[in-house]
């Protein structure tokens, strides 16, 4: 049977597209020159750049302390949240609810979540953005280890159970110890997409308080700088690096 | 096990039917407060009014639906379902091909064609965007490319155009298009391509007889990941259109937080919403019929 | 490898020194088989010897390093496999599933662009033939797994190919369908009067329906031949052990037969050269119980099986690692730790060659 060369062609037209505009931002960051359409040679000035930018620090300090707020608070909920389901549910409509939040729009969610913070008189800031991320990374945490979960075997909790553990002990001892890759995967998950989300964050903060993200598309707005290109580069990096992690350990394409 | 009392049984049975709450309990919470209150309020929120100040008064009207009548915003979220619609195809006319060579690759390169995939939707969105303003603006690396091969002599205005915008969101929500076209291809049994071949279908006609109607299912599934959110952002419209591509997205935006308007950004917002509905009702109505087939005549037993 | 009866007529199905190898993993060692028309014919063999290769081969989804299949004449090799003249049932049957039981077996007659009103009538004949003309608009998926083989049948019969090759076809039933259905395949293959190669590791299945037996191993054809002379006459002794049951016995061939370490010689005719390693074949049905002191090799009786009609006695002999097995056709032939005498029926027990020493 004759191996379609051809139909890998759409392959590569895709990667092309898809990484071609990644690869000049990478590439033009290391630019001896403002300008971003012509190459004038190496530099790694602007990386250090980055670091001086104070609009940026603020911007990425206040980040990272949602992303880790957020990461520690997604992976808890929504771990408890699949056991709860897999164990005492009979699935179904909780768990359509419980990850219908990674599916509703963005901007849908964000609308609401800053009409509900106003009704309640709440001064938004930076806690307002965390429950915010919350409540949609947990979707995704939730999803993934209800994966997992769907994949353990039982007899393990059973003979856990059988050997005289309580039902505490079985869960923290036998059951966590087995969803640990899938928590870490959520995660991960969880971190990398309150790192770069935008929209919630851009309704649901105060403007004293601005993410990382937000900060950038302050600067885009008003033109392209190397120092973008920089600062985009490293959080390309981490996130690539966060996402590789992630599928090393659930190996999520592989549910697909 | 001797025979318990009555009591302590019952207890025991309480004891189990509520043991899942600490586990729900948060989440719940949070899902009901954070997801479920906010969509109501939205909802509500479009049948009142905005107050002087900005704000909402809560009398009641239909006076948001009424001004969604005016030309300029039907044109709004006329270009927004054009725009979604075109989107959509663009990325099914290169996600579909695309999925269906990931699929027919050897095991081990999959995961890794797929991650490749994946990857850039990971990184940061307005970088993304970003990059095509380096890629299509006059001075670009696009118009450069092309005249320094001599393909054009004056640069192409790329940049500020709707083609932009659309270009800007195809590169934003391809991957999803193409995960769940390829969930649903890799799931079809390899053995039925065979066994179509077997029975004289030449490969085209294996694609289009078996391949595709079986795949139906994940392309609609992609379409309205697509979609949707391709209507509702409002950021690359605005980076790449220039503003002169203006969606709902944009213009939900600027009711909340510019013009200050809430109950008719909230109007609008639920537009967004019932679009969304009536995409997903038509997706499953139409998965069902493809996988279950039209409903059988009740059949006459003549046994 | 021997091939016995030949074939009396130009054969329909030529498999001409087919090689197939993928890197240093040879699938396929040098085959060579003729099958006739309107045979009913069988690959035999463990998984990984070969046969489903040789079966997807002449399909034309595995594409051999060398060789030819020659069909009525013409070389398939030459053809890609949707313009192949033989048709498949496949083990999970593959029915295509958003179509119904008549889309599905329509489907080969559209493929070769047949009028509709023909279709039509030879879909509904071929529903008709397999008894499920009433089912005629479900989906498989409503169906059950009898159900579904006969659809797949129907599929492949209705283009009416000169050769049907069928791939595992029973081993999804469960017992009692199985051999309903073996009954139903052989009847089929009469009716319709077509050539059937099935592919099977089932040995009692390929007995019971083939006409002849090809026993693959290891890529090779260990023996050709009829139900009867797989058993009565087994050429190798791979085939000795995989059909039916039987006692075997290592030791050195000699002039007019075979020497066995603490037995003795046993007088059979054979055409091994002498003084290399052989292999006597002796059916439990050819395993005569005496007593104790009529003859020279005799035992303990470590285990008895009444199985309704016959029992099946085991005799441990010292000096034999395994137990002797002995088929009578009565009860009681002997009782536990009863000290027996055992003789063969040399007329029809065979000497063949031993390959692992």
């Amino acid at each position: 049977m004759r191996k379609s060369g051809f139909g890998r062609v759409p392959l590569w037209l895709t990667y092309a597209f898809l990484y071609v505009p990644i690869l000049i931002v990478v590439i033009m960051s290391f630019n001896s020159s403002k300008n971003l359409f012509v190459w004038r040679g190496f530099t790694l000035d602007w990386y250090p750049a980055v670091f001086a930018d104070n609009a940026i620090m603020v911007g990425l300090q206040n980040t990272l302390i949602v992303a880790t707020s957020v990461t520690v608070l997604a992976t808890a909920i929504g771990t408890l949240m699949a056991v709860g389901i897999h164990r005492y549910t009979r699935g179904g409509l909780i768990r359509a609810f419980a990850i219908a939040p990674a599916l509703l729009p963005d901007l849908l969610m964000a609308v609401g979540l800053l009409s509900l913070f106003s009704l309640l008189s709440m001064t938004l800031g930076l806690y307002s953005v965390v429950i915010a991320h919350t409540t949609f990374a947990m979707a995704f945490v939730t999803a993934i280890v209800l994966a997992r979960l769907a994949n353990l075997d039982p007899s393990l909790e059973e003979a856990s159970r059988d050997l005289g553990a309580t039902a505490a002990r079985t869960f923290w001892r036998v059951t966590l110890p087995q969803l640990a890759p899938g928590m870490v995967a959520g995660a991960l998950l969880s971190f990398t997409l309150s790192l770069d989300e935008f929209v919630i964050a851009f309704f649901t903060t105060a403007p004293t308080t601005p993410t990382l993200p937000i900060a950038i598309y302050s600067m885009v707005r008003f033109g392209v700088t190397p120092e973008i290109n920089a600062l985009a580069t490293m959080l390309l990096f981490v996130s690539v690096l966060t996402v590789i992690g992630a599928q090393r350990l659930t190996r999520i394409t592989d549910s697909l | 096990m001797a025979r318990q009392p009555a009591s302590s049984i019952a207890r025991k049975r309480a004891v189990q039917k509520w043991a899942g709450v600490p586990f729900l309990a948060p989440g719940s919470f949070m899902l009901i407060v954070f997801v479920l209150a906010p969509l109501i309020l939205i909802l509500g929120y479009s049948f009142f009014q905005r107050g002087r100040f900005g704000g909402v008064v809560f009398t009641f009207s239909f006076d948001n639906f009424a001004r969604l009548i005016d030309p300029l915003y039907v044109n709004v979220i006329m270009t927004s379902i054009g725009m979604g619609f075109v989107v959509t195809l663009l990325a099914l006319a290169l996600g579909y091909p695309t999925a269906l060579a990931i699929v027919r690759l050897p095991p081990k390169w999959r995961t890794i064609a797929l991650v490749a995939v994946l990857l850039p939707f990971w990184t940061n969105f307005l970088v993304r965007t970003y990059a095509w303003i380096l890629l299509l603006n006059n001075a670009g690396w696009i118009n450069q490319a092309l005249q320094g091969l001599g393909i054009i002599h004056d640069p192409l205005t790329m940049l500020y155009t709707p083609q932009a915008v659309a270009i800007g969101l195809l590169y934003m929500y391809l991957p999803l298009m193409i995960l769940p076209l390829y969930s649903s291809l890799a799931s079809q049994d390899a053995q039925l391509v065979e066994a179509a071949t077997n029975l004289g279908a030449s490969p085209w006609r294996v694609f289009r007889t078996v391949t595709f109607p079986m795949s139906i299912p994940g392309v609609l599934t992609g379409c309205v990941f697509v979609f949707v959110p391709a209507m509702s952002n409002f950021v690359i419209p605005e980076l790449l259109g220039g503003g002169k591509t203006v969606l709902i997205g944009n213009l939900i935006r600027d009711q909340f937080l510019k013009a200050r308007d809430w109950p008719f950004g909230a109007a609008l917002a639920l537009v967004l919403t019932v679009l969304l509905i009536a995409l997903l009702v038509a997706q499953q109505w139409a998965s069902r019929r493809v996988t279950e087939g039209p409903k059988e005549k009740k059949v006459t037993s003549r046994a | 490898m021997t091939t016995t009866p030949e074939l009396s007529s130009t054969p329909l199905l030529e498999i001409k020194d087919v090689h197939h190898s993928y890197g240093s993993v040879v699938a396929l060692d040098n085959i060579s088989i003729s099958i006739a028309d309107n045979e009913f014919f069988a690959l035999l063999g463990p998984s990984g010897c070969g046969k489903t290769t040789l079966l997807r081969s002449i399909a034309g989804f595995e594409t051999p390093s060398s060789g030819s299949i020659l069909l009525d004449g013409v070389d398939l090799t030459t053809l890609p496999a949707h313009k192949r003249p033989v048709n498949m049932m496949f083990q999970s049957y593959a029915l295509f599933p958003h179509m119904s039981v008549e889309k599905n077996v329509a489907y080969g007659l559209e493929s070769e662009g047949v009028d509709k009103s023909e279709i039509r009538r030879r879909v509904g004949e071929i529903l008709e033939i397999v008894g499920l003309a009433a089912f005629a608009h479900r989906r498989p998926a409503k169906l059950s797994g009898g159900q579904r083989q006969r659809v797949a049948l129907a599929r492949a019969i209705v283009k009416r190919p000169r050769l049907l090759l069928l791939d595992e076809p029973l081993s999804a039933l469960d017992r009692k369908v199985r051999a309903e259905m073996q009954l139903e395949l052989k009847r089929m293959q009469h009716e319709v009067g077509m050539t059937f190669v099935v592919v099977t590791h089932d040995q009692e299945e390929a007995m019971s329906m083939a006409d002849r037996i090809a026993v693959l191993n290891n890529g090779a054809v260990e023996q050709l031949d009829t139900p009867l002379g797989l058993y009565s006459r087994p050429a190798t002794r791979f085939v000795a052990s995989f059909i039916g049951s039987a006692n075997l016995f290592d030791g050195i061939a000699v002039a007019g037969g075979i020497d066995i370490p603490h037995l003795g010689m046993f007088a059979v005719a054979h055409t091994l050269d002498l003084g290399s390693p052989a292999t006597l074949v002796v059916r439990p049905e050819d395993v005569l119980l005496v007593g104790p002191s009529e003859t020279i090799l005799s035992g303990l009786v470590v285990d008895t099986f009444f199985l309704g009609g016959s029992s099946t006695v085991s005799i441990e002999v010292p000096s034999l690692a395994r137990p002797i097995h002995c088929t009578v056709h009565a009860a009681n032939v002997a009782a536990f730790g009863e000290r027996v005498g055992l003789t063969f029926d040399l007329a029809r027990c065979v000497v063949v060659e031993n390959p692992l020493n």
